[in-house]
């Protein structure tokens, strides 16, 4: 009876140990982390929220916000043909960009890897022009590399092609400027090439062993432990891809006959030309909800392609 | 038979890098070059080299055509840029450091939420932070960096110094907590030196991204007064059309300096350095 009894308070004893050491909190961590609680508050929470409230609104930063229902919406969907040309255009700009620059990526990456004298210096070389990618003095090379009397036209007349018209023909602006954007692989590259890098070597000569080619090695060993950075590197390149601005507003400017405007050309038109403050919000907000629906369906197929080493996949 | 192909391997790998590193880097040594011709030479002729030599493009360039030259807008970046990332690193290793060895009332869910953040379009939140920032006062200032940075706003930066935060032993912290630290002291005095590189990723980052930073500066700063090197330069290009070219460039050139300088001397940590503590896990 004393023996089951004190047991028993054992056994209690230690669940209360439990419970306590569940929830021996240490506060001071909250005030450590106080000040991101505070800016995710003020400076992206609270502006969310409010640009939902802004979508339903007329409103030109002068006069106070006027409540109009759905009425941008409805203006966005039934009279506003540039919408339609930005999304059009933005969807070809993402599905263009994003899988050619991730598999160049992915291709320097490999190269990159390979364990040679001084390869730190070309790993270096190829991040280079990421680091300059976004900023108005590439924009303006760009400009200059691709009009229509500029090198690359002079450089293909040596072969006997073209000229080309790289950014004054409504049917190529856009792949040009999608070529810029896969010059700046470099961040999705280190991903990569840390990826690689962390792939037991064994695997690979077991791989050798059995016979299997390089290719075989790549596409069956290395392509399969990628995938979770491939799936990172995919989805940030996406959200990034939606929302690209620089290039097109510096060197095309939308133009020619809007084959370069893109989505966030048209908002930064609606809002900072025009002040059109709830329009715009109502098309960031329709941006929003195309990014998520876009992020969900890569996480959802991502259970059939992403392999996870613990064998959750 | 096997050394020789795996030599041949080796070279093969070595031109294959440095032919299309060259085609990488093409563009960049057009640029520089271009910045030395007249406009004939830029237009019309694939030689990189310029037949005429044209000396005083940087100089002229740099005074600028109008009231304001590059000097001007080369403070304003720095005075914008410095206190951004200052402020960043500050508040991110902050930041890290709770979410790192501490435990706290619903701490899974904001991690998860700061790992949201990461993915929320900024296209969707610039436009009430302008109505923000206008109400505040703050529109043609730089607070509308500043001020963000230093609430750790980027999830990227405190993720990375969380990452690396981690993998530093926790003996270090119990051992100082043992000799009488408390747990700032801790902090400021044990693993802050231990930080270093990771210092070091978020402070090059931030400082290039926040320099090349177009988009924000062209939404929030407007007098020509207060522009930055990447509104300087627009505005150089709006300005100078079918002028001289060879200014441009040379701004153009001056611009990026900083940042190649930056990248050079710090691609330890960079190339090296986040892929070690960027993303594990």
């Amino acid at each position: 009876m004393s023996a089951s009894h004190s047991v028993l308070a054992k056994a209690q004893k230690k669940t209360r140990q439990k419970v306590k050491a569940k929830k021996n909190y240490q506060y001071i961590g909250l005030l450590y982390i106080a000040p991101w609680i505070i800016g995710l508050l003020i400076f992206q929470f609270y502006p969310f929220l409010s640009s939902l409230y802004y979508s339903f609104t007329d409103y030109n930063m002068v006069s106070t916000p006027k409540f109009i229902g759905l009425d941008n919406y409805k203006k966005i969907f039934t009279a506003d043909p540039d919408f339609y040309q930005s999304l059009k255009v933005t969807g070809i700009y993402v599905l263009l960009a994003v899988p050619v620059k991730l598999a160049f990526a992915l291709f320097i990456a490999m190269l990159l890897s390979a364990k040679l004298k001084g390869i730190n210096f070309f790993r270096t070389v190829y991040y280079l022009p990421s680091i300059l990618g976004g900023s108005v003095a590439i924009s303006v090379l760009w400009r200059f590399l691709f009009m229509k009397e500029g090198v690359i036209n002079n450089m293909l007349s040596y072969l006997h092609i073209g000229p080309v018209d790289w950014l004054g023909s409504p049917d190529i602006a856009l792949y040009t400027l999608g070529l810029l954007t896969v010059w700046q692989f470099g961040s999705s590259m280190v991903l990569f090439l840390a990826g690689i890098q962390q792939i037991p070597g064994d695997l690979y000569e077991a791989g050798a062993i059995d016979g299997a080619s390089k290719p075989r090695m790549f596409f069956k060993i290395t392509v399969p432990l990628l995938t979770p950075i491939v799936l990172f590197n995919l989805v940030m390149q996406m959200v990034n891809a939606f929302q690209e601005f620089t290039g097109a507003f510096v060197i095309t400017n939308g133009g020619p006959m809007k084959s370069t405007f893109l989505y966030a050309l048209k908002l930064y038109e609606e809002a900072f030309s025009f002040f059109k403050m709830g329009y715009a919000s109502a098309l960031s907000w329709i941006l929003f909800i195309i990014i998520m629906a876009v992020t969900a369906v890569i996480f959802k197929t991502s259970n059939s392609w992403v392999y996870y080493e613990d064998g959750r996949g | 038979m096997r050394e020789t192909s795996s030599k041949t391997n080796t070279m093969l790998n070595y031109s294959f890098l440095i032919v299309l590193g060259f085609i990488m880097v093409y563009p960049l040594i057009w640029l520089f070059a271009s910045s030395f011709k007249t406009n004939a030479d830029i237009f019309g002729s694939s030689k990189l080299l310029p037949t005429t030599y044209v000396w005083d493009s940087y100089a002229l360039g740099w005074q600028g055509t109008g009231q304001y030259g590059f000097q001007d807008f080369f403070i304003n970046t720095l005075i914008l840029v410095v206190p951004t990332v200052i402020f960043t690193i500050i508040s991110s290793v902050i930041v890290a450091y709770g979410f790192a060895r501490f435990e706290f009332p619903l701490k899974t869910m904001l991690f998860s939420i700061m790992i949201a953040t990461l993915m929320l379009p900024n296209a969707s939140i610039m436009i009430p932070r302008y109505i923000l920032f206008n109400k505040m006062n703050w529109l043609d200032t730089y607070l509308p960096f500043i001020i963000p940075a230093a609430f750790a706003t980027g999830a990227f930066f405190v993720y990375m110094m969380i990452q690396f935060l981690r993998g530093l032993p926790r003996d270090l912290d119990e051992a100082a907590t043992i000799d009488g630290c408390n747990s700032f002291t801790v902090l400021s005095r044990v693993l802050l030196p231990l930080c270093k590189p990771a210092i070091f990723s978020v402070g090059i980052f931030q400082f290039m991204w926040t320099w090349n930073d177009f988009f924000n500066s062209i939404i929030y700063i407007s007098s020509v007064k207060k522009f930055t090197v990447s509104l300087g330069l627009r505005l150089s290009l709006d300005a100078s059309s079918a002028v001289s070219w060879n200014q441009v460039l040379a701004m153009s050139v001056v611009s990026i300096v900083p940042c190649i300088l930056l990248f050079f001397f710090a691609q330890k940590y960079f190339v090296e350095g986040i892929s070690t503590t960027g993303l594990k896990g």
